[in-house]
């Protein structure tokens, strides 16, 4: 039975609940957090810039000789607001850093897990409130891009550690970001043992297969999965090619234009994270990991009030025990670090 | 081609005089002179194939897919030895490479210093030994390291902690050329901006690469590497494909935007390093090992053992075991400062006068 059509008598109109949505999501606006996580020299600051084609942050390697090598790796957000067609988001990239930089890379994961567990502690700590915020401002890391280093055979020690971490706890989309030092056929191989590796290991990154995909999605996601990792080239120039600005870089063989589809993913990666798996980027955050960190926060909460609770009724052996309040979630919180 | 001046023949080592194009060179040995070069590099960086096309053949192949469960364990640090027969400019080589595959790719890769500095130790060691016998060994063969490539990872930004440390540690003992491998992931303006960066760092943590300018009486050489030295670190590019055209066969590496040729000055250091290692500077570079690191090495070794000046005197086997003794006299006293020291500054032990 087809809908009515809009002027008839029949005509409801709860279809338009999708242009006040959108009237509301416009005047509130939104937030995204995307944090970075690789070797420094990479190529993340570059590609995070061209991805939203504004320069939004400065790579934070070591170029002099005077500043002193980092010895961990430290957590460095930068937030803009950025607007498009009257639609703003809150932006916010979150680099690392030092990740991976020293001789001895032992636990250099745990400030960036540390930080996304923390995102999700202090929505939780405000989403408990008797008194809540309408709106919380939400600063949980919604993506986070992982760069492989091209060239290597294929996950390194480290990156196997930092992928099964990373991957529990926000949804991990790998790049290979400078890779116009990689053939097609070397691309190829790669990215072939990548996803091997990834699946041998039960590093399950996004996106995520989901009962609730139609056909359609299916599809979609099914093409992205076979570009993983996807291989890219950044660039924050703009260069003459025979008359044409293209953004790109200029070789001494070549010219590489990052939208070129033959010469690298670029286009793809930012349809994917930008275009169509945006709101699914965010809501899958809120739905997966953050639902998962609440759960086991929650349940140690209860745990522990029961533990409490037992230790009272059997005499005050504990009694010395501090009282704790409900929302005290960041202590625990940091037990569980 | 007329002998030079008087050159030693000994059948312990091939000492040359210094070589230049220019001049004459004398061999000393049929089977060509032995020279024994060392690549250290994290994965990835290309060393593999610089060796491939440093022997103009595939001296190692590409080697099999791993399984993915080998993935999260590192392979602990190997020295693959690999022996080819080359001719240069008419003269033979008999060359040496040794593979270090596993340096920098585990976790913690602070052991790997000082397994590379006892593998060049050890070559010194022997060396040593066998000088000192009544009886030396004719067919002997000489394994200490000449030249230490060592590949940079491109960044662009600067020298990393694993860097540093390993030209600090080893620069003492081996003549050390940095090369950036895979440059051709750098624009020409991004690779001037790298090698800026890295001879920065060189200057500032005073890191003991290779001095080109190390003889100075020649004044001719001299200019010559000066702009030798500005090419330091030297940008490498590898192929695994050689293409033919109409000039002959031209080795390349093909991408969708382009394609590179290996050999061509312009886009790469690596026709001239190649000259440089198996040409121009080989004499330099087996002088210097033997001249001055080793010389170095040995007086350190023998002060250290308590022995002056008349250890020629002394029996063979007594000066073995001493050697010996004090051998593991030095391992445990590095050991030890290695242990509490965390890495850094194994060169405080010793405090030699000579720069490199």
């Amino acid at each position: 039975m087809s809908a009515p059509a809009n002027d008839s008598q029949d005509y409801v109109g709860f279809d338009t609940i999708t242009q006040q949505m959108e009237r509301k999501f416009l005047k509130r606006g939104f937030n995204f957090n995307v944090i970075l996580v690789g070797e420094s020299g990479m190529g993340k600051s570059t590609l995070v810039n061209s991805i939203f084609s504004s320069h939004l942050v400065d790579s934070q390697g070591r170029r002099t000789a005077q500043e002193v090598i980092r010895k961990t790796t430290e957590i460095s957000p930068v937030t803009q607001t950025l607007e498009e067609n009257g639609v703003r988001v809150r932006l916010t990239i979150i680099d690392t850093p030092g990740f991976g930089d020293q001789c001895n890379n032992e636990g250099c994961w745990v400030p960036v897990i540390k930080y996304i567990k923390d995102q999700h502690a202090a929505y939780l700590e405000r989403e408990l409130k008797p008194q809540r915020d309408r709106v919380i401002n939400d600063t949980r890391v919604h993506a986070c891009l992982y760069f492989l280093n091209p060239g290597s055979r294929g996950l390194r020690p480290l990156d196997v550690e930092v992928l099964k971490r990373l991957t529990e706890v926000t949804n991990v989309i790998p790049v290979i970001a400078k890779s116009d030092s990689m053939t097609v056929e070397e691309r190829t191989v790669f990215k072939r043992r990548i996803k091997e590796e990834l699946v041998f290991h039960r590093i399950a990154v996004y996106p995520y297969p989901s009962e609730e995909d139609g056909e359609e999605d299916r599809l979609l996601n099914s093409s992205i999965r076979d570009l993983v990792p996807f291989a890219v080239v950044g660039s924050e120039e703009i260069i003459d090619v025979n008359g044409t600005p293209v953004r790109g870089r200029r070789h001494g063989w070549g010219v590489i234009n990052i939208f070129d589809e033959a010469h690298s993913d670029f286009v793809h990666l930012r349809n994917f994270m930008l275009r169509t798996h945006l709101s699914d980027l965010i809501e899958v955050t809120s739905q997966r990991h953050y639902e998962q960190f609440r759960t086991s926060q929650l349940r140690q909460i209860k745990e522990l009030r029961a533990q409490q609770a037992a230790a009272a009724a059997s005499g005050g052996i504990m009694g010395s025990m501090p009282q704790q309040a409900p929302p005290q979630v960041p202590a625990i919180h940091q037990s569980m670090a | 081609m007329a002998p030079s001046a008087p050159s030693i023949n000994s059948t312990m080592s091939s000492r040359m005089a210094t070589a230049r194009p220019s001049s004459y060179r004398h061999k000393s040995e049929k089977r060509g002179m032995t020279y024994n070069i060392m690549l250290v590099g994290q994965a990835g960086l290309g060393r593999r194939t610089f060796l491939n096309t440093l022997c103009e053949r595939a001296v190692i192949a590409s080697p099999e897919a791993p399984n993915p469960e080998t993935a999260n364990v590192a392979d602990p640090m190997k020295f693959d030895t690999y022996e080819v027969a080359m001719e240069e400019e008419g003269t033979r080589i008999s060359l040496t490479v040794i593979d270090t595959p596993g340096f920098g790719d585990g976790l913690d890769n602070t052991s790997c210093f000082k397994q590379l500095q006892d593998y060049i130790e050890a070559q010194f060691d022997e060396v040593l030994v066998e000088e000192s016998r009544v009886k030396r060994n004719r067919r002997y063969r000489d394994h200490r390291i000449h030249v230490l490539v060592y590949f940079i990872a491109p960044t662009g930004h600067s020298l990393r902690e694993l860097d540093i440390e390993l030209i600090r540690r080893l620069g003492e003992y081996v003549n050390i050329i940095p090369v950036i491998g895979r440059a051709d992931s750098f624009t020409v303006e991004e690779l001037d901006a790298f090698r800026a960066n890295v001879m920065r760092d060189i200057v500032y943590y005073k890191l003991p690469v290779y001095n080109f300018c190390w003889d100075e009486t020649d004044s001719e050489a001299l200019v010559e590497n000066r702009e030798i030295m500005d090419h330091i670190p030297f940008s490498v590019v590898t192929c695994d494909e050689v293409f033919d055209n109409e000039y002959g066969s031209v080795r390349i590496r093909r991408y969708p935007w382009g394609t590179i040729e290996i050999d061509d000055e312009a886009q790469c250091d690596f026709a001239l390093l190649r000259y440089i290692l198996l040409n121009s500077h080989i004499a330099d570079l087996i002088n210097y090992t033997e001249d001055m690191l080793y010389e170095n090495y040995r007086t350190k070794k023998l002060e250290v053992g308590g022995y002056g000046e008349n250890d020629e005197e002394e029996d063979d086997d007594e000066e073995e075991q001493a050697l010996g003794a004090s051998k593991k006299q030095d391992k445990s006293k590095a050991a030890a400062i290695a242990d509490t020291d965390g890495g850094g500054d194994v060169l405080g032990k010793f405090d030699s006068g000579f720069d490199n």
